[in-house]
């Protein structure tokens, strides 16, 4: 184009916006390029794919509950583990949440806002205190235990169980599953469901293929925002696990402490692919079956 | 509300909530127990008040939340009017993309990859420490940019494209025209996109832990190494305190909102009242 | 009257598609001219073009004898009234009509006086405190056109100013904005789709389609005597026949032969032959120059608008006497009511209304007129 004012106009944008382009590329890139290449380099980064073989045969014994011992493949037990943990985790979310983001998004203007506040408190609070409170509750002479106490009942055992990490996760990333669904179920056009029952749904029908289907992005985004970060927590596992279910953040950490720098790197550079790939084939999915394709 | 659906509010937010009252409450207590409450004392309060190294930390922890809030603010303000603007497909396609890499990648990778980068770019120049202050703040400011563009970028979509057009009509340069008026029409999601990013970086855990170092050390990161040992209640009053001030902002934070919301409804009742 | 802005020979794409292809045209001074077309036509670039928010790939614009394809818009003396009216939220009335002053660093004392003198000439004094979202459509009309003219320009550009507005209020907006127009004496360059408000309001109308004008005129030589058949479809009903110029002042079509008042036509030239629909007059079919079947009739108040099958073109006639579906009758036409165009590009697209419909009209027609 050879107009002058809009191309000397769009000078000025393209400036406003090449501070932020450089540090991106700086900062965010180029970092994670350094990823793979730590990945794939030894102490004298000089290239191997030891790290990258490591992660997958390193084997250990493990002590099963019949005292035996037994040979596993160590990395690849601990990223199924955290898999499985923080699956149990989104799904124990999404159960729980769903039917409170449906609440708060029948309920009046008022209580609507003071329910996003309430759910937003807690996250306002950094997770390292939610954890810490979880434990004080948790502990085998924590409050739990104090009031069971009371009432003559014999002390239970839940710090240092999955059970333990499972609550940690969930109450920690609960909010990031209720306030996306919410936000959706909210701005659900009220008409829609009646002419669901016009056409002679009833209420849990309307829930089932309305009003569900409709809200499918917003669980899509709920469940993405809790099983990011479960399966990379390191410091849940560590408090309420009591460091006995080690997870692949723990992996990460650990390698870091020891200052394995090369062998962290190639663990986060795995994890990095395989939430890349799972996140890719859910927005295939999401986009081809929910948006009915484009 | 039908019963049930008190009922289950009740237990969602007592589930929310419990854990924080306890806290709140064996803060208060005489006795170290952390299960049996023994009486009202203000002694972990005053251990804490004497601890230097937590204070330190919360000092820094603000000094980082309002540096990194600072620049982030006004960066990302910058980057997205320059991303509304672009024309190229292309170019727009990679700048949502590096975006969203901070948003959604787990914090623990942009932590080591931020790491690995600094502790390479350290040794290249031989030094012994390469974390200190500023690779924090270069880490905050590069987790807490996107957050104000995804703020500040909608407020721009949304804006009457027209109404750059009038100011300039009206006399102004496009420059005087941005800031007369564009800058008034997005400022709400500046504020909100700069609250984010405070409160982000305030919170910051893991990225924190990855990229600090040389004796720098924040408020998240101080609770973890105290947490790592045995378990007092001077946190409790750290986490009471916490709690109160994070309550207070996010009261001040929706009374202003609300404020907002009212003089909408106001409007809309003058225009209701006056139709012509 | 003196020539304010000249239009040269301006062409304009984006991306490759051509809006304006080659527009010439004189804007003089106190004129109150419309540029009237469908959407997409170009008006709006047009528009634009004149305002400064886009530049000509070709062609110059100039104003009061001098080039300013370059000059950017806060440096032109010309205002706009924007479509949505684009009046700014965070500012009140009285800020929103002060802006333009403010920007030139006018006293405050003259910044009151002007605002309120303003206001006064839009019937809003009262509102100045208001905030603007609180404003009625009508109201918010006001103030952009309070805001445009306090600086006072040499021309006013409007682009569809009342397509928000309901009918009544546009009906009232079109006149005051006429008086403002006349009390003023400020060149009003507007843009609209709709061709009942471009006939009542304008000196002159400029007829655009596909990036070109069409007819450049007043709105009588305009509905009188249509250049070719989308404007003289484009401008009122019409029936648009296909004739013949058998010589001057005769011309055969539908296999009739008819007197007319046209000349300088080829002989036995092929022609387009419009016919307005209320020029055509009933009578019994062995009186009618025509014969033919009513196939419907629409009560429309004032008159009913009946489409006739007169050897299988449809014709629409209005007419005020009763007539009846399915009654076969006869018409005439006096030479007053036939007008010859000679064949263009657009012969044979219009002109015909046997898939007719009301409805179909609305449709084709849509209400936003926005443009690239």
């Amino acid at each position: 184009m050879k107009t002058s004012r809009n191309t000397q106009m769009a000078g000025t944008y393209r400036a406003a916006l090449a501070p932020y382009s450089v540090w991106s590329f700086l900062f965010v890139l180029v970092p994670l390029i350094f990823i793979a290449y730590y990945a794939f380099t030894d102490n004298s980064f000089s290239f191997t794919t030891e790290n990258i073989t490591r992660f997958f045969t390193a084997t250990s014994n493990m002590v099963q509950e019949d005292g035996s011992t037994r040979e596993v493949r160590t990395y690849l037990l601990i990223f199924m583990r955290s898999l499985r943990l923080a699956v149990i985790s989104t799904l124990v979310c999404l159960l729980m949440g769903y039917p409170i983001a449906y609440i708060m998004a029948r309920a009046g203007e008022k209580a609507q806002k003071t329910m996003v506040t309430l759910i937003m408190i807690p996250m306002w609070m950094n997770f390292l205190i939610r954890t810490y409170a979880w434990m004080t509750i948790l502990q085998d002479t924590g409050i739990i235990n104090g009031i069971l106490g009371k009432f003559g009942i014999s002390p239970i055992h839940i710090i240092g169980t999955e059970t333990a990490v499972i609550i940690g996760m969930v109450y920690d990333y609960f909010p990031y599953m209720v306030l996306p669904i919410y936000s959706i179920l909210a701005k659900l056009d009220g008409k829609l469901l009646e002419a669901a029952r016009d056409l002679g749904c009833g209420t849990l029908s309307v829930l089932r293929r309305v009003v569900f289907p409709l809200s499918l992005p917003g669980v899509i985004s709920g469940m993405t925002m809790v099983l990011i970060p479960s399966i990379s927590t390191f410091y849940i596992s560590q408090k309420l696990g009591n460091g006995k279910f080690f997870l692949i953040g723990d992996a990460i950490e650990g390698q870091y402490v020891a200052n394995n720098l090369h062998f962290a790197a190639a663990i986060a550079f795995i994890l990095m692919l395989i939430l890349l790939v799972g996140m890719t084939v859910m927005k295939y999915v999401t986009t081809r079956y929910v948006y009915g394709g484009e | 509300m039908k019963l049930s659906a008190k009922i289950y509010s009740a237990i969602i937010f007592g589930f929310l909530f419990a854990p924080i009252l306890v806290l709140i409450v064996f803060s208060f207590n005489e006795a170290k127990s952390l299960s049996v409450f023994s009486g009202v004392s203000l002694k972990w309060y005053q251990e804490l008040f004497r601890d230097k190294n937590t204070l330190e930390a919360v000092k820094n922890t603000l000094v980082l939340a309002a540096s990194a809030t600072a620049i982030s603010t006004v960066m990302g303000t910058m980057a997205a009017v320059g991303i509304n603007k672009l024309r190229s497909k292309w170019y727009r396609a990679a700048m949502n993309t590096v975006t969203d890499i901070p948003m959604s990648n787990p914090d623990i990778i942009t932590g080591i990859s931020l790491m690995l980068m600094f502790v390479f770019v350290g040794r290249l120049f031989g030094a012994s420490t390469s974390l200190n202050f500023f690779t924090m703040l270069i880490a905050h400011i590069t987790f807490c940019t996107p957050y104000v563009i995804l703020q500040v970028l909608p407020k721009l979509q949304q804006m009457d494209k027209s109404l750059h057009e009038a100011a300039m009509d009206l006399g102004c340069t496009p420059m005087r025209a941005f800031l007369k008026v564009e800058i008034p029409e997005i400022m709400p999601g500046i504020i909100t996109g700069a609250i984010m990013a405070f409160t982000l970086s305030l919170d910051d855990f893991v990225i924190s832990y990855f990229t600090s170092g040389n004796g720098f050390e924040t408020l998240p990161i101080r609770i973890y190494g105290m947490t790592k040992k045995t378990v007092t209640p001077k946190m409790y009053a750290l986490a009471t305190i916490i709690f109160l001030v994070t309550l207070s902002l996010l009261l001040i934070s929706n009374f202003v909102d609300n404020e907002d919301q009212a003089r909408l409804r106001q409007a809309r009742k003058e225009k209701k009242g006056k139709k012509d | 009257m003196k020539k304010i802005i000249e239009l040269k020979n301006i062409s304009k794409a984006f991306d490759g598609e051509t809006v304006l292809d080659g527009i010439s045209l004189d804007i003089h001074d106190n004129e109150f001219i419309t540029l009237l077309g469908p959407s997409g036509c170009g008006k709006t670039t047009t528009l634009r073009i004149i305002g400064g928010f886009e530049y000509p790939d070709e062609g110059d614009v100039i104003f009061m004898g001098e080039r300013i394809n370059d000059v950017p818009p806060h440096k032109r003396h010309v205002n706009t009234v924007f479509q949505k009216y684009a009046l700014f939220p965070h500012l009140n009335v009285f800020e929103n009509v002060a802006f333009p002053l403010r920007e030139r660093k006018v006293p405050k004392k003259e910044i009151q006086e002007k605002v309120e003198q303003m206001l006064k000439m839009v019937m809003l004094s009262g509102f100045a405190d208001r905030r603007v979202n609180s404003l009625s459509g009508g109201q918010q009309q006001r103030v952009a056109i309070a805001r445009a003219l306090v600086n006072e320009p040499k021309v006013l550009l409007l682009d569809e100013p009342l397509g928000a507005l309901d009918l009544k209020l546009r009906k009232d907006m079109q006149q005051e904005l006429k008086k403002i127009q006349k009390n003023t004496g400020i060149t009003f360059i507007f843009v609209t789709h709709d061709q009942e408000e471009a006939l009542s309001m304008s000196d002159t109308i400029v007829v655009m389609s596909e990036g070109k004008i069409q007819q450049i005129g007043s709105p009588t030589d305009i509905y009188n005597e249509p250049v070719n058949a989308f404007v003289a479809d484009f401008i009122g009903e019409s029936n648009i026949v296909d004739g013949v110029m058998l010589a001057d002042y005769r011309v055969s079509f539908a296999g009739h032969t008819f007197n007319c008042l046209d000349t300088g036509f080829g002989k036995n030239e092929p022609v387009d032959v419009v016919i307005r629909p209320e020029d055509v007059d009933i009578v019994p079919p062995e009186k009618g120059m025509l014969c033919g079947t009513v196939t419907s009739v629409t009560f429309m108040g004032v008159h009913n608008e009946a489409i006739v099958d007169i050897r299988g073109f449809k014709w629409m006639i209005q007419t005020t006497d009763p007539v009846e579906e399915g009654a076969y009758i006869g018409i005439t036409l006096e030479p007053d009511a036939i007008h010859i165009m000679k064949k263009s590009k657009y012969s044979g697209m219009f002109g015909d209304y046997s898939s007719f419909s009301n409805e179909l009209d609305e449709l084709s027609n849509p209400d936003e007129g926005e443009e690239a």
